[in-house]
Protein backbone atom coordinates (compact mmCIF):
# COMPACT_ATOMS: atom_id res chain seq x y z
CA UNK A 1 0.00 0.00 0.00
CA UNK A 2 1.14 3.57 -1.37
CA UNK A 3 0.67 6.48 0.58
CA UNK A 4 0.91 9.28 -1.89
CA UNK A 5 0.27 13.07 -1.86
CA UNK A 6 -1.42 15.34 -4.16
CA UNK A 7 0.50 18.11 -5.32
CA UNK A 8 -3.10 19.83 -6.40
CA UNK A 9 -5.13 19.37 -3.22
CA UNK A 10 -2.36 18.91 -0.69
CA UNK A 11 -4.04 15.65 0.63
CA UNK A 12 -2.50 12.56 1.94
CA UNK A 13 -4.19 9.33 1.29
CA UNK A 14 -3.98 5.68 0.35
CA UNK A 15 -3.44 4.06 -2.94
CA UNK A 16 -6.99 3.42 -3.17
CA UNK A 17 -8.02 7.01 -3.77
CA UNK A 18 -5.57 7.68 -6.93
CA UNK A 19 -5.40 5.76 -10.13
CA UNK A 20 -1.82 5.08 -11.65
CA UNK A 21 -2.08 6.84 -15.60
CA UNK A 22 1.02 4.57 -17.05
CA UNK A 23 4.94 6.33 -17.35
CA UNK A 24 5.32 10.13 -17.45
CA UNK A 25 7.21 12.26 -19.82
CA UNK A 26 6.55 10.42 -23.29
CA UNK A 27 7.00 12.35 -26.41
CA UNK A 28 3.92 12.04 -28.51
CA UNK A 29 4.99 10.70 -32.29
CA UNK A 30 1.83 11.20 -34.07
CA UNK A 31 0.91 11.50 -37.85
CA UNK A 32 4.22 12.07 -40.43
CA UNK A 33 6.56 10.54 -38.04
CA UNK A 34 8.27 7.43 -38.79
CA UNK A 35 6.98 3.85 -37.86
CA UNK A 36 9.47 3.41 -35.58
CA UNK A 37 8.90 6.52 -33.38
CA UNK A 38 5.26 5.75 -33.51
CA UNK A 39 5.43 2.14 -32.57
CA UNK A 40 8.32 3.42 -29.86
CA UNK A 41 5.27 5.86 -28.53
CA UNK A 42 2.42 3.82 -28.63
CA UNK A 43 3.93 0.80 -27.22
CA UNK A 44 7.47 0.53 -25.27
CA UNK A 45 7.52 1.81 -21.60
CA UNK A 46 10.01 1.53 -19.31
CA UNK A 47 9.89 -1.19 -16.65
CA UNK A 48 12.11 -0.28 -14.49
CA UNK A 49 13.02 -2.25 -10.84
CA UNK A 50 13.85 1.08 -9.76
CA UNK A 51 13.09 4.69 -10.26
CA UNK A 52 10.39 5.09 -12.44
CA UNK A 53 8.56 8.55 -13.38
CA UNK A 54 4.68 7.96 -13.25
CA UNK A 55 1.64 9.86 -13.92
CA UNK A 56 -1.22 9.40 -11.62
CA UNK A 57 -4.83 10.91 -10.98
CA UNK A 58 -6.43 11.77 -7.48
CA UNK A 59 -9.59 9.89 -8.72
CA UNK A 60 -11.24 10.15 -6.07
CA UNK A 61 -10.07 13.27 -4.78
CA UNK A 62 -9.87 16.56 -6.42
CA UNK A 63 -9.56 14.62 -9.88
CA UNK A 64 -6.51 16.43 -10.89
CA UNK A 65 -3.49 14.49 -12.86
CA UNK A 66 -0.25 14.98 -11.40
CA UNK A 67 3.55 12.87 -12.05
CA UNK A 68 5.33 11.26 -9.44
CA UNK A 69 9.10 9.65 -9.00
CA UNK A 70 8.74 6.53 -6.83
CA UNK A 71 10.61 3.62 -6.31
CA UNK A 72 9.24 0.67 -7.84
CA UNK A 73 11.12 -1.49 -5.75
CA UNK A 74 11.47 -0.06 -2.23
CA UNK A 75 7.85 1.76 -2.84
CA UNK A 76 9.72 5.10 -1.93
CA UNK A 77 7.97 7.82 -3.05
CA UNK A 78 10.66 10.47 -3.80
CA UNK A 79 8.37 13.70 -5.04
CA UNK A 80 5.03 14.65 -6.80
CA UNK A 81 4.84 17.26 -9.05
CA UNK A 82 2.51 19.59 -11.51
CA UNK A 83 1.10 17.37 -14.73
CA UNK A 84 2.06 20.63 -16.35
CA UNK A 85 5.80 19.33 -15.99
CA UNK A 86 7.70 18.45 -19.04
CA UNK A 87 10.93 17.08 -17.33
CA UNK A 88 11.10 16.22 -13.74
CA UNK A 89 11.75 19.03 -11.42
CA UNK A 90 15.87 19.22 -10.11
CA UNK A 91 15.63 19.20 -6.77
CA UNK A 92 13.24 15.91 -6.83
CA UNK A 93 16.46 14.54 -9.52
CA UNK A 94 18.85 15.92 -7.10
CA UNK A 95 16.56 13.61 -4.03
CA UNK A 96 16.31 10.77 -6.10
CA UNK A 97 20.79 10.77 -6.96
CA UNK A 98 21.00 11.20 -3.38
CA UNK A 99 19.00 7.96 -2.42
CA UNK A 100 20.56 6.11 -5.41
CA UNK A 101 23.79 7.26 -6.58
CA UNK A 102 23.96 4.27 -9.44
CA UNK A 103 20.83 6.14 -10.94
CA UNK A 104 21.48 7.32 -14.26
CA UNK A 105 18.81 10.04 -14.75
CA UNK A 106 15.52 9.71 -16.05
CA UNK A 107 16.20 9.56 -19.74
CA UNK B 1 -44.78 19.69 -13.07
CA UNK B 2 -44.04 17.13 -11.00
CA UNK B 3 -42.67 17.16 -7.38
CA UNK B 4 -39.25 16.97 -7.16
CA UNK B 5 -38.40 13.87 -4.92
CA UNK B 6 -34.88 12.92 -3.25
CA UNK B 7 -33.10 9.78 -4.45
CA UNK B 8 -33.45 8.32 -0.92
CA UNK B 9 -36.72 9.78 -0.64
CA UNK B 10 -36.41 10.95 3.20
CA UNK B 11 -34.96 7.75 4.39
CA UNK B 12 -33.42 7.47 7.84
CA UNK B 13 -32.01 5.25 9.68
CA UNK B 14 -30.66 4.91 13.49
CA UNK B 15 -27.78 2.99 15.09
CA UNK B 16 -24.47 3.71 16.41
CA UNK B 17 -25.00 6.99 14.63
CA UNK B 18 -28.42 8.71 12.95
CA UNK B 19 -28.30 8.76 9.17
CA UNK B 20 -31.23 11.33 7.43
CA UNK B 21 -31.34 12.06 3.79
CA UNK B 22 -31.55 15.45 3.59
CA UNK B 23 -34.08 15.73 0.92
CA UNK B 24 -34.69 17.60 -2.38
CA UNK B 25 -31.19 20.09 -1.88
CA UNK B 26 -30.07 22.37 -4.59
CA UNK B 27 -27.06 22.22 -5.24
CA UNK B 28 -24.84 24.25 -8.11
CA UNK B 29 -21.52 23.28 -9.79
CA UNK B 30 -19.25 26.02 -10.54
CA UNK B 31 -15.96 25.68 -12.30
CA UNK B 32 -13.23 28.06 -13.69
CA UNK B 33 -10.87 30.18 -11.21
CA UNK B 34 -12.09 30.44 -7.56
CA UNK B 35 -10.83 33.25 -7.36
CA UNK B 36 -13.36 34.70 -10.50
CA UNK B 37 -16.06 32.28 -9.14
CA UNK B 38 -15.45 33.69 -5.60
CA UNK B 39 -16.60 37.32 -6.69
CA UNK B 40 -19.76 36.15 -7.96
CA UNK B 41 -20.46 34.32 -4.95
CA UNK B 42 -19.85 37.93 -3.17
CA UNK B 43 -22.62 39.53 -5.59
CA UNK B 44 -24.78 36.94 -5.71
CA UNK B 45 -24.64 35.27 -2.23
CA UNK B 46 -22.91 37.25 0.26
CA UNK B 47 -20.59 34.50 0.92
CA UNK B 48 -16.83 33.46 -0.36
CA UNK B 49 -15.36 31.06 -1.83
CA UNK B 50 -14.13 28.68 0.27
CA UNK B 51 -10.23 28.09 1.09
CA UNK B 52 -8.87 24.53 -0.15
CA UNK B 53 -10.63 21.69 1.58
CA UNK B 54 -12.75 24.15 3.35
CA UNK B 55 -16.51 24.87 3.74
CA UNK B 56 -18.00 28.64 3.99
CA UNK B 57 -21.24 28.34 5.18
CA UNK B 58 -23.79 31.75 5.63
CA UNK B 59 -27.56 32.07 5.58
CA UNK B 60 -28.31 31.38 2.21
CA UNK B 61 -26.16 28.22 2.25
CA UNK B 62 -23.41 26.84 1.95
CA UNK B 63 -20.39 27.08 -0.59
CA UNK B 64 -17.92 23.75 -0.68
CA UNK B 65 -14.25 23.44 -1.98
CA UNK B 66 -14.18 20.30 -4.82
CA UNK B 67 -11.10 20.74 -6.57
CA UNK B 68 -8.54 23.85 -7.23
CA UNK B 69 -11.08 24.78 -10.20
CA UNK B 70 -14.69 23.50 -8.94
CA UNK B 71 -17.04 24.50 -5.99
CA UNK B 72 -20.52 23.16 -5.10
CA UNK B 73 -23.11 25.54 -3.68
CA UNK B 74 -25.58 23.36 -1.57
CA UNK B 75 -28.55 25.90 -1.03
CA UNK B 76 -32.55 25.45 -1.03
CA UNK B 77 -33.63 23.25 -3.66
CA UNK B 78 -36.39 25.42 -5.20
CA UNK B 79 -33.49 28.34 -5.40
CA UNK B 80 -31.03 26.60 -6.90
CA UNK B 81 -32.41 27.81 -10.53
CA UNK B 82 -32.31 31.22 -10.04
CA UNK B 83 -29.45 31.58 -7.78
CA UNK B 84 -28.28 29.72 -10.90
CA UNK B 85 -29.32 32.12 -13.33
CA UNK B 86 -27.98 35.10 -11.32
CA UNK B 87 -24.44 33.52 -11.09
CA UNK B 88 -24.30 33.07 -14.40
CA UNK B 89 -25.13 36.31 -15.34
CA UNK B 90 -22.08 37.60 -12.51
CA UNK B 91 -19.92 35.13 -14.74
CA UNK B 92 -21.00 36.25 -18.61
CA UNK B 93 -18.54 36.28 -21.01
CA UNK B 94 -15.83 34.92 -18.59
CA UNK B 95 -14.24 31.32 -18.60
CA UNK B 96 -16.46 29.12 -16.23
CA UNK B 97 -19.54 27.15 -15.98
CA UNK B 98 -22.20 27.17 -14.16
CA UNK B 99 -24.48 24.05 -13.44
CA UNK B 100 -27.73 22.79 -11.57
CA UNK B 101 -27.00 19.85 -10.40
CA UNK B 102 -29.53 19.31 -7.81
CA UNK B 103 -31.55 15.89 -9.15
CA UNK B 104 -27.89 14.63 -9.43
CA UNK B 105 -26.75 13.94 -6.32
CA UNK B 106 -27.77 12.86 -2.66
CA UNK B 107 -26.87 14.38 0.59
CA UNK B 108 -26.60 12.68 3.58
CA UNK B 109 -26.67 13.45 7.41
CA UNK B 110 -24.52 11.79 9.75
CA UNK B 111 -25.04 13.00 13.36
CA UNK B 112 -23.86 11.51 16.42
CA UNK B 113 -20.51 11.10 19.03
CA UNK B 114 -19.31 7.92 16.92
CA UNK B 115 -19.85 9.33 13.47
CA UNK B 116 -15.93 9.77 12.62
CA UNK B 117 -15.87 5.66 13.81
CA UNK B 118 -18.64 5.10 11.56
CA UNK B 119 -17.34 7.61 8.30
CA UNK B 120 -13.46 5.76 8.97
CA UNK B 121 -15.05 2.41 8.34
CA UNK B 122 -15.91 3.18 5.13
CA UNK B 123 -13.70 5.79 4.06
CA UNK B 124 -9.42 5.87 3.81
CA UNK B 125 -9.73 8.79 5.72
CA UNK B 126 -7.77 9.77 9.24
CA UNK B 127 -10.66 11.85 10.96
CA UNK B 128 -8.13 12.87 13.86
CA UNK B 129 -7.57 16.17 13.30
CA UNK B 130 -11.00 16.65 11.13
CA UNK B 131 -12.00 20.25 11.97
CA UNK B 132 -15.29 21.81 11.62
CA UNK B 133 -15.58 23.37 8.17
CA UNK B 134 -13.15 21.49 6.45
CA UNK B 135 -14.00 18.86 3.87
CA UNK B 136 -12.75 16.16 2.03
CA UNK B 137 -13.53 14.16 -1.34
CA UNK B 138 -12.67 10.82 -1.00
CA UNK B 139 -14.10 7.20 -1.52
CA UNK B 140 -17.08 5.45 0.64
CA UNK B 141 -16.37 1.80 0.10
CA UNK B 142 -16.23 1.70 -3.28
CA UNK B 143 -17.98 5.10 -4.71
CA UNK B 144 -16.94 8.51 -4.90
CA UNK B 145 -18.11 11.00 -1.83
CA UNK B 146 -17.37 14.07 -0.31
CA UNK B 147 -18.07 14.43 3.65
CA UNK B 148 -17.80 17.46 5.78
CA UNK B 149 -17.86 18.83 9.39
CA UNK B 150 -20.97 20.45 10.18
CA UNK B 151 -20.47 20.46 13.84
CA UNK B 152 -18.72 18.52 16.73
CA UNK B 153 -20.93 15.59 15.63
CA UNK B 154 -22.72 16.56 12.92
CA UNK B 155 -21.23 15.32 9.47
CA UNK B 156 -22.56 15.32 5.90
CA UNK B 157 -21.66 13.19 2.57
CA UNK B 158 -22.70 13.85 -0.70
CA UNK B 159 -22.42 11.24 -3.40
CA UNK B 160 -23.83 11.06 -7.07
CA UNK B 161 -27.68 9.99 -7.06
CA UNK B 162 -27.42 6.40 -8.52
CA UNK B 163 -25.53 5.32 -5.69
CA UNK B 164 -27.57 6.98 -3.46
CA UNK B 165 -29.19 3.84 -2.14
CA UNK B 166 -25.93 1.93 -1.79
CA UNK B 167 -24.13 4.49 0.00
CA UNK B 168 -26.88 4.81 3.04
CA UNK B 169 -27.42 0.96 3.29
CA UNK B 170 -23.49 0.58 3.41
CA UNK B 171 -23.81 3.77 6.34
CA UNK B 172 -26.37 2.11 7.64
CA UNK B 173 -24.66 -1.24 7.72
CA UNK B 174 -21.47 -0.57 9.29
CA UNK B 175 -23.43 1.84 11.99
CA UNK B 176 -25.23 -1.34 13.55
CA UNK B 177 -25.38 -1.43 17.48
CA UNK B 178 -22.33 -3.80 18.17
CA UNK B 179 -20.50 -2.47 15.42
CA UNK B 180 -18.49 0.44 17.77
CA UNK B 181 -15.00 0.68 17.14
CA UNK B 182 -14.57 3.55 20.03
CA UNK B 183 -11.18 5.12 17.84
CA UNK B 184 -11.94 8.84 17.98
CA UNK B 185 -13.41 10.41 21.32
ZN1 LIG C 1 -5.81 16.05 -5.17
Amino acid sequence: MLLLTCPCCGVSAEETEFTNGGEAHLKRFGPGSSDADYEAYMFARKNPRGVHFERWRHAYGCGKWFLMARDTMTLEVYGAYKAQTTEPPADIQAKIKARRPEWEGYK
Amino acid sequence: MSDAVSALNGQRASGLVDLADAGPMGMITLRGDLGLLGGALGSVLGLSAPELRRVVSGEKGQVLWMSPDELLVVLPYAEAPGVAAALEAALAGQFATVAVVSDARALIRVSGAQARDVLAKLMPIDFADFAVGELRRSRLAQVAAAVWRDSADEWSVVCFRSVAGYAFEALATVAQPGGEVGLYH
